[in-house]
């Protein structure tokens, strides 16, 4: 197989774009992919400071690396979830790659902010523990930019998980989600940070090869509470599809952002006001965050 | 596996979709037309990931984990 750019040989086939690349043409692709996504949607200013979160996975760390490439001031964000030997290792992946390429890096803990680690909040609401594991993530993610004055929160969610999760919000017809799922999220609130997900246009085969080709050691293995999960099962169906017609995925998400999403956005309008315990922004009198911690604490 | 093939024949026959896994041989990954040997080994490392996923803009405000729309 040939790259399609310089005729060399070819290091990874990219069906839906009826295309092979060699390593260096490879990256370059990717780059662009990631500098279209931004500009597109106008994520981030070129001066900005931007805190990415990094799990030690593979997507977040490519989109760390890139963003350091293109010259963009960074600091990563580890949520230590408290699972066993997976966190212990992913942190370790997170601390290593800072370290290589001397940008700062934060840790935050989920055992410390709600009072028990993931395992444990799994036990407390009897939840799948991606569940518990999701609310912590996205609460401290935009506490930690706020505290520290930083406007805008970058994560490697790529096409996979954007299709997977488009698929679960039209399964149930989660209309308040489907208006809400966007490659970049706005600021609505004074205590919100924008959301970007740079990664948006590239698929796990993808970000993979990217961390695989710039020797970025993250960490394989799945979260072990990952087996079984909504997430995984939709993914596996986008997968077969794809297979069955390469674009599948592609053209599920794009089409829907292009022209579906806006129908959505207009039919939703909550009002948002701030957490009467902590202050973060929520549509209710107390965050779902705070519930939880309070529900740890009563349980514990 | 013994005998010369195909890493897409290898796949097929591990039914394994090939977007699934990048084929890595050595310190190479290869495409699905490259010939593999007796001798070859070959790491197929699975790239899917999930679970926890934070969308779907969810959290924007923080509210209920996603999938679960009946909760508050």
């Amino acid at each position: 197989m040939k790259c399609r750019k310089c005729g060399g040989t070819a290091v990874l086939e990219l069906r839906r774009h009826n295309a092979a690349f060699c390593a260096p043409d490879f990256l370059d692709f990717f780059r662009n992919q990631v500098r279209e996504a931004i500009r597109k949607h106008r994520m981030l200013e070129p001066e900005e400071q931007v805190l990415v979160a990094v799990s030690g996975g593979k997507d977040s760390l490519a989109l760390w690396d890139v963003l350091i490439d293109e010259g963009y001031r960074t600091t990563g964000l580890y949520l230590d979830l408290g699972i066993f030997d997976y966190s212990v290792d992913s942190r370790r992946k997170c601390e290593t790659f800072a370290a290589r390429r001397n940008v700062p890096l934060m840790v935050a803990s989920v055992a410390e902010e709600v009072g028990a680690p993931v395992p444990v909040i799994k036990n407390v609401t009897r939840r799948p523990p991606c569940s518990g594991c999701g609310l912590s993530k996205r609460y401290l993610m935009n506490r930690v930019a706020l505290d520290h004055g930083l406007g805008v929160v970058a994560t490697g969610h790529n096409l996979d998980d954007e299709a997977a999760t488009l698929f679960g919000s039209i399964t149930h017809w989660q209309t308040d989600a489907l208006a809400r799922q966007s490659p970049a999220l706005p600021s609505t609130h004074a205590k919100l940070a924008r959301r970007v997900k740079p990664l948006y246009r590239l698929s796990e085969l993808e970000t993979s090869a990217y961390a695989f080709l710039r020797r970025i050691d993250y960490i394989v293995e799945e979260c072990p509470f990952a087996k079984g999960a909504t997430s995984i099962a939709h993914k596996e169906i986008l997968n077969r599809m794809e297979d069955a017609s390469p674009g599948a995925k592609h053209n599920f998400l794009f089409g829907f952002l292009e022209k579906a999403r806006a129908a959505f956005e207009r039919a939703e309008a909550v009002p948002l006001r701030e957490c009467v315990r902590c202050g973060q922004v929520t549509t209710g009198t107390v965050c779902a965050f705070c519930k939880l911690a309070d529900q740890v604490k009563r349980t514990l | 596996m013994p005998g010369e093939r195909r890493v897409k024949d290898v796949l097929r026959e591990l039914d394994i979709l090939p977007e699934t896994v990048l084929v890595i041989r050595g310190d190479e990954l290869i495409t699905p037309d490259q010939v593999v040997r007796d001798a070859d080994i070959i790491e197929l490392r699975p790239v899917m990931s999930g679970g926890s996923q934070i969308a779907p803009g969810a959290g924007h405000p923080p509210t209920a984990p996603a999938l679960r729309p009946s909760l508050p």
